[in-house]
């Protein structure tokens, strides 16, 4: 089991360190698909190994699968909202906000 | 009471290794099309590996989902925006150096946190059999509330990413 969970954790650095230094929005949402990843792999091993019997760890994963869904589809139309206005989706065009 | 573990063999390290190189190519690579192309390869073998733990309906949900609609979403993203596909910029800010050491830390604590950590109370049960009938019979029942709520997370997604996206004619 401590070899699957290493695997998460080492998937969940990579995707954090590609949201620290990613410039480009689009990497930025692919970064965060890898994160949601390493969760999953986490989530199913601990429901195979500890729990048993019960589904609950797989079932959580399916909700992260779908929330990462509807998270992608609204970041990425959020990416071209921003290239059709600034022509750019340099995370340091996000500087023009009201607050 | 024998704690079920999951095998460790051939399958998963070399699942392991694709994983983690496409990985890091993911986040590092400079052209992003290329670095999509890598989270294919990512996103498949993590359903090889949900395969090994025995979540089949989840790796045929992950297939279905993330390679066959994210990847194409994040394709399309990548494509409406091409004018940055094509440069050789470099894509990292100056943070490189410090966000490196900030995930080897990282995950080096998490992992000898889990090393560290001897009270897991491993079950000797084994998953259901039937393991698409249980996740279908578990989610009309006991996690009837949060099935429907994330339907309507879904859908109100949907609806406002066409609202965000749509060009303003009139």
């Amino acid at each position: 089991m401590w070899y699957f969970l290493a695997l998460g954790a080492a998937l969940f650095a990579l995707g954090l360190f590609g949201v620290i230094t990613r410039r480009n929005t689009i990497g930025i949402l692919m970064s965060l698909e890898l994160m949601f990843n390493a969760a999953n792999i986490n989530f199913v091993t601990f429901n195979k190994c500890i729990q048993g019997g019960s589904m609950a760890g797989q079932l959580f994963a399916v909700f992260i699968v779908v929330i990462a869904a509807a998270e992608a589809t609204v970041g990425l139309a959020i990416v071209l909202l921003v290239y059709r206005n600034w022509r750019g989706i340099g995370s340091d065009h996000y500087n023009v906000m009201k607050w | 009471m024998i704690p079920v573990q999951p095998e460790v063999g051939v399958a998963f390290w070399m699942l392991a290794f694709v994983i983690i190189m496409s990985g890091a190519m993911v986040v590092s690579l400079r052209n992003i099309f290329h670095c999509a192309l890598c989270l294919i390869i990512c996103l498949s073998a993590v359903a090889g590996i949900f395969i090994l733990l025995e979540a089949e309906f989840l790796a045929a949900a992950q297939v279905l989902i993330y390679v066959g609609a994210v990847s194409i979403l994040i394709i399309f993203a990548v494509m409406l925006t091409s004018n940055l596909a094509v440069q050789k910029i470099v894509q990292t800010n100056e943070n490189a150096l410090v966000a490196f050491v900030i995930c080897l830390v990282f995950m080096g604590g998490t992992c000898a946190l889990v090393d560290a950590t001897h009270v897991w109370r491993y079950t000797a049960e084994a998953l259901p059999a039937n393991n698409t009938l249980e996740i279908g019979r578990q989610l009309m029942t006991d996690y009837m509330l949060p099935f429907e709520v994330v339907s309507i997370l879904l859908i109100a997604a949907l609806i406002g990413a066409i609202m965000l996206a749509r060009e303003e004619k009139t």
